[in-house]
């Protein structure tokens, strides 16, 4: 079955003598390998839809990324919740959301999550706490804070995962969020991918200081910096960060080092970097490649287990973009559906 | 097995495109992610990337084609020791692409290079003056230059202006002339820089402000209102704040609901602005030049379907249009169709087909929205005694709302219909196609209005 629950994930974390690193265990790798697969193979799938004219619009692909949320997920519980911007396909396959349905989503059907009506960026699942999905950029950095703060207010220990991008670390609302969150001590983890870029504009061209964790410092929040292709590092950095908002010590900001190896959209000449610099991280830092080669290397998986991971991944992305094409659009009623309650 | 490799779609709006450059050759092998071709679109040249693992078998379409539709087999793909005369079995991801596809990513309007309608004679243009034919895009892009050459307190900010050259290209070659000090890119902080363009305003430069999408704007509404709009009678008239604030406004292609709003109504209805939005290429330079010298704050609405039209845009070195003047663009008996922006597309259609059932219709391009051209409106209504509105905005308090009460009371006597207005639908955008079609006005929505004032079968 494609959609993958973040149960059993847990399960694969609670394995005993981890062979792989002191806190990984074999069988975990392999998930986070599976996951991962499955980001990239769908991105792809959706990339090709996208040029066939079935998915329309924006969208914008994670392609590069896979590590940040395959990681940070591995440390989530049940009831803890995630918001991030239109860049969320990724987010959305590993906080346990149906390939069907999102693909479905991406191509305006009636079976995809937000009944064909919201698209690649606008996508929401209530059962698996998905708040979107957000098309402004930055708008998500408060309502993720305000996510927290519901946790705070009931009283459990609950976190919100809020990730932005390195661009819309510049919105003001990122810092009256800041404020606040220290201020009121929520349990919300600012996950900012530094994928270098925000569309054409080179992060130095836009931000004023090289570490923008750093800019926590400046309302009493902890963070740091964490190789975001390096899916085992982002566990280790998300569990300190969940320990520390669980507790019940406020916010904490981790700034994952990423790469985006697609345009920004599918409509981006990608004029502003060489086709050097994208290759030189694909062969140096792939996150799939950089398990792959723990998984071969330390002999904890042999060439067919992962060949057989691999084509079950490509059946389940094929079958989600056969689902999704083979689905009604909307009833033409829906046009008028869902606009108040 | 062997399969086809399609000529994709690279934006929301593309179609076709050429075929500029094979980085392949027969027989090369190909992984997934390699970039395999170079193609141009409407905006760009873009690299596609295989999709797949394999070798490719055959060249369909050689590099240097024009036109290439979308979908359109252009290489054959075989999988690894596959034989090089294979072909695909029945080009199976275009089999599988349900019938409704193609149109979907079709704009409400088809692009197209040949000019537009005959353009009547322009009022502010001299007898026997020559034209160019012009994209949209283009003219406002020399609307600036000229701007920017002729006063060094012009200058142009916003995201991706500069290097990228304009998110939608607009800003194409200012950088190279005018250099960093006067095209500036911004951080993604619409708020902040908005304020700072307002306060270098108030010190007596003139910037244009470019939102990459009016939606964007949202972040920066209360610099817009409560300090651009608002100062000059705030400080009994010794403030001025001469500033443009433009950019595409309205629905694009299939962006969904935070891309695709009109806010002609929302800026229409604040004193203190001018608010102007151009439909053809030559009132998008005139005005655009007019906004920049005017010493009011100017929202300039523009709009990402129109950039790539064409029209005819007449050789002047000082060309300008006038804001608060509205054009005929059609001269009717039987019924007004007022309209601005992308609206004036169903409203010239409408027209063009009304006439071919007997009904003569005056098209009325408002072009600017504060302020409103009433006497030009009035003098046509008084004439056909009938009037429709048109525009992509939502219906409740809309710019036809407005026009409706303003002939009500100024032109009761001459009514013989209640004036209608077509809207966008009361919805937000939504993403799906055949949705997204309904949400949108269009010209059989005119035409059914114009039927109805004027009491022809057929209406409603
Ligand atoms: C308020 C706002 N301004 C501008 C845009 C257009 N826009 C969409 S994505 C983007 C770049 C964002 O970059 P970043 O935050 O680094 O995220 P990434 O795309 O790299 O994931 C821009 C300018 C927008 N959607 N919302
Ligand atoms: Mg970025």
């Amino acid at each position: 079955m494609a959609a993958r629950k973040t149960s059993g994930n847990k399960a694969a974390r609670k394995q005993p003598a981890p062979d792989v690193s002191p806190n990984i265990s074999r069988d975990e790798l392999i998930e986070f390998y599976r996951q991962m697969l499955l980001i990239r193979r769908f991105e792809e799938k959706a990339g090709q839809l996208y040029g066939m004219g079935v998915i329309g619009g924006f969208c914008h692909l994670y392609i590069g990324q896979e590590a940040v949320v395959v990681g940070l997920e591995a440390t989530a519980k049940d009831g803890d919740q995630r918001v991030t911007s239109y860049r969320d396909h990724g987010h959305m396959l590993a906080c346990g959301m149906d390939p069907k349905g999102v693909m479905a989503e991406l191509a305006g059907r009636e079976t995809g999550y937000s009944r064909g009506k919201g698209g690649s960026m606008h996508m929401f699942s209530k059962e698996k706490n998905f708040y979107g999905g957000h098309g402004i950029v930055a708008a998500q950095v408060p309502i993720g804070a305000g996510l927290a703060f519901a946790d705070k207010y009931r009283g459990n220990d609950n976190v919100s995962f809020t990730y932005f991008g390195d661009g819309a670390a510049n919105q003001g609302q990122v810092y009256e969020t800041f404020n606040m969150a220290s201020l009121w001590k929520l349990p919300v983890i600012f996950v900012i991918e530094n994928n270098k870029y925000a569309m054409g504009t080179a992060m130095q061209r836009s931000t004023s200081t090289p570490d923008i964790y750093h800019r926590g410092n400046a309302f009493g929040i902890p963070g740091e910096a964490v190789d975001g292709m390096d899916v085992l590092a982002v566990k280790e950095a998300g569990e300190k960060a969940v320990a520390h908002c669980r507790a019940g010590n406020g916010p904490y900001i981790l700034e994952m080092q990423t790469y985006r190896y697609r345009g920004h959209s599918m409509s981006d000449p990608a004029k502003y970097r060489s086709r050097e610099e994208v290759q030189k991280v694909r062969e140096e830092k792939d996150p799939i490649d950089h398990v792959r080669d723990l998984l071969i290397g330390g002999k904890h998986a042999s060439e067919d287990e992962l060949k057989a991971i691999d084509k079950e991944i490509k059946a389940t992305v094929n079958e989600a973009a056969k689902f999704a094409q083979s689905s009604p659009e909307p009833q033409e009623a829906e046009l008028w559906t869902d606009v108040i309650a | 097995m062997a399969t086809n490799i399609l000529m994709p779609a690279l934006s929301p709006t593309m179609e076709e495109g050429t075929l500029a450059k094979w980085l392949v050759k027969e027989g090369d092998s190909v992984s997934s992610g390699d970039i395999i071709a170079e193609i141009e679109t409407d905006k760009a040249t873009m690299e596609f990337e295989a999709v797949d693992d394999g070798v490719i078998g055959r060249i369909l379409v050689p590099e240097g084609t024009e036109g290439v539709k979308v979908n359109t087999p252009i290489a054959v793909l075989l999988e690894e020791g596959e034989e090089a005369g294979s072909t695909p079995d029945a080009a199976p991801e275009a089999a599988e692409a349900p019938a409704t596809v193609p149109a979907d990513a079709t704009p409400t309007v088809p692009a197209s290079a040949a000019p537009e309608a005959t353009v009547p004679p322009m009022e502010e243009i001299p007898a026997g003056t020559s034209s160019k034919t012009q994209t949209v895009r283009e003219a406002l892009r020399d609307a600036m230059a000229e701007e920017m050459r002729a006063s060094d307190d012009v200058f142009l900010m916003g995201e991706e202006v500069a290097q990228y050259q304009g998110a939608y290209k607009v800003s194409q070659g200012l950088l190279d002339e005018f250099g960093e000090r006067r095209v500036i890119d911004t951080p993604i902080t619409e708020h902040g820089f908005t304020g700072i363009a307002v306060g270098a305003a108030f010190a007596g430069l003139r910037p244009i402000v470019e939102f990459m999408t009016f939606n964007f704007a949202m972040q920066a509404m209360d610099q817009i209102i409560n300090s651009a709009a608002k100062t000059r009678y705030m400080s009994g008239g010794q403030m001025n704040c001469p500033i443009v604030f433009r950019g595409p406004n309205g629905a694009a292609a299939r962006v969904a609901a935070q891309h695709s709003q009109d806010y002609a109504a929302w800026y229409a209805h604040v004193p203190g602005l001018k608010v102007v939005q151009p439909y053809s290429a030559a009132d998008a330079k005139g005005l655009l030049k007019s906004a920049i010298r005017d010493p009011n704050p100017v929202i300039f609405l523009e709009n990402e379907i129109l950039y790539g039209r064409s029209f005819e845009v007449p050789e002047l070195d000082d060309f300008t249009v006038p804001i608060g003047r509205a054009r005929i663009w059609r001269e009717g008996s039987d019924v007004t169709i007022v309209s601005f922006g992308i609206g004036m597309t169903h409203a010239l259609e409408a027209a063009e087909e009304l006439a071919g059932e007997g009904i003569s219709a005056e098209v009325i391009d408002l072009r600017s929205l504060r302020p409103i051209d009433y006497d030009t409106v009035l003098a046509s209504v008084r004439k056909t005694n009938r009037c429709v509105t048109v525009e992509e905005g939502w219906p409740v308090a809309s710019i036809g709302n407005h026009l409706s009460a303003t002939i009500m009371q100024q032109a009761f006597d001459w009514l013989d219909a209640p004036v209608i207005n077509v809207t966008g639908k009361d919805v937000p955008m939504p993403y799906a196609a055949n949705l997204e079609k309904l949400a949108l006005v269009t010209t059989a929505e005119v035409i059914e209005a114009v039927k109805s004032v004027t009491y022809r079968a057929g209406g409603l």
